[in-house]
């Protein structure tokens, strides 16, 4: 079977944290947002008078809850994650183990 | 063979260099489409066009779990995987923040039919709980993300696995399917508001222009992400790995 490269791992964690970190470093005088308040500016540019039709039925009331609520959606997928690859490893290891008995 | 990567390697940092000085650093944003952002009849329009590739989706995604119960597991850890993604808004360098999609790893994994489903259900978790895309824009979301993204992936891995270099295939497939998926999100928001001057394609290069641009860094760390998850799975579980690949070849 494969051996994990423990080396190229933490390569590719370095990597994109260093691709995370840069834009932050360079970029001056930017908040970063992401927000959809910019995005309302850039479709009035283009099209001026238009008017959303349709409300979201249900809204984070500030920033502190919809932060709350994005880091519960990453920690719930990291928790399957874990879990997951986990529960290969230990089977692999198992497995391994009940073969070298066997043999 | 080690002087010509090295040449590659060389070539990559200096692309990446003239990527970063061209860039002037704006004012953007870049992600879904937002709530009633889109006019009635695009929006019809997507959900027309995305309700079939779902409804397929769905039987295979039914076929799999039946045929194969024991890839349960793999199936819940590809979705987690886009779930994670999508809630990391990463900066990027035009000042401003968009998050990756994930949907990579399990197209290649499951095929992009069942991916169409997993996302599908990520998009759906945003737009009801965090305002984040919309209810009348997800059929165009799912469009972009759901269905484009996994299938970009998917032929961009089946395209570069014969030359055997399997990390680079991983690599390409999930930053590809994230680019994709967003040039198609600012071809949408074209089609819906073409410019008064120069109509469909100026809109789309500006909004490609704020799209695309910022998510390429996202994109680059989205296919790195993905291979290391591969690493770890062909490490701890290639025997299923290699069963999914067989069953694939089959069907």
């Amino acid at each position: 079977m494969n051996k994990p490269k423990g080396w190229l791992n933490v390569l590719i964690v370095l990597a994109v944290v260093a691709l995370v970190v840069f834009p932050l470093i360079i970029v001056k005088d930017s908040e970063f947002g992401g927000a959809d308040g910019a995005a309302e500016e850039a479709i009035t540019e283009v099209a001026p008078g238009y008017e959303p039709w349709f409300q979201p039925l249900m809204e984070p009331p500030g920033g502190e809850t919809e932060s709350l609520l994005f880091a519960l959606q990453a920690a719930l997928g990291a928790g399957v994650i874990g879990y997951a690859i986990g529960y290969y490893k230990a089977r692999s290891t198992k497995r391994e183990r009940s073969d070298e008995h066997s043999a | 063979m080690k002087k010509k990567r090295m040449l590659s390697g060389i070539g990559v940092i200096l692309l990446f260099a003239l990527y970063f000085v061209w860039n002037e650093p704006q004012t953007a944003y870049a992600m879904h489409i937002m709530e009633g952002f889109l006019p009635v009849k695009w929006a019809v329009f997507w959900w027309i066009v995305f309700l079939p590739f779902f409804l397929l989706g769905l039987r295979s995604l039914t076929k799999l779990t039946k045929e194969k119960p024991e890839t349960k597991l793999l199936l819940g850890l590809a979705g987690a995987f886009t779930f994670v993604l999508s809630a990391l808004k990463i900066p990027s360098v035009t000042g401003s923040s968009s998050h990756p999609t994930g949907t990579g790893l399990g197209a290649v994994l499951f095929g992009p039919l069942v991916m169409t489903v997993l996302g599908t259900l990520v998009l759906l978790f945003q737009a009801l709980l965090l305002a984040h895309g919309g209810l009348t824009t997800l059929g165009a979301n799912a469009f972009s993300m759901a269905i484009v993204g996994p299938f970009v992936a998917y032929g961009v891995y089946r395209a570069i696995i014969p030359t055997g270099r399997q990390r680079l295939a991983i690599f390409l497939a999930a930053a590809l399917a994230d680019m994709a998926t967003y040039v198609v999100t600012s071809l949408q928001l074209a089609l819906a508001f073409p410019a008064a001057s120069g109509g469909i394609a100026a809109s789309f290069i500006k909004f490609a222009g704020i799209f695309a641009v910022t998510q390429v860094p996202l994109a680059i760390s989205e296919g790195l992400l993905t291979v290391l998850v591969w690493n770890w799975l062909v490490a701890y579980n290639g025997q299923e790995m290699a069963q999914l690949q067989s069953i694939k070849r089959g069907a």
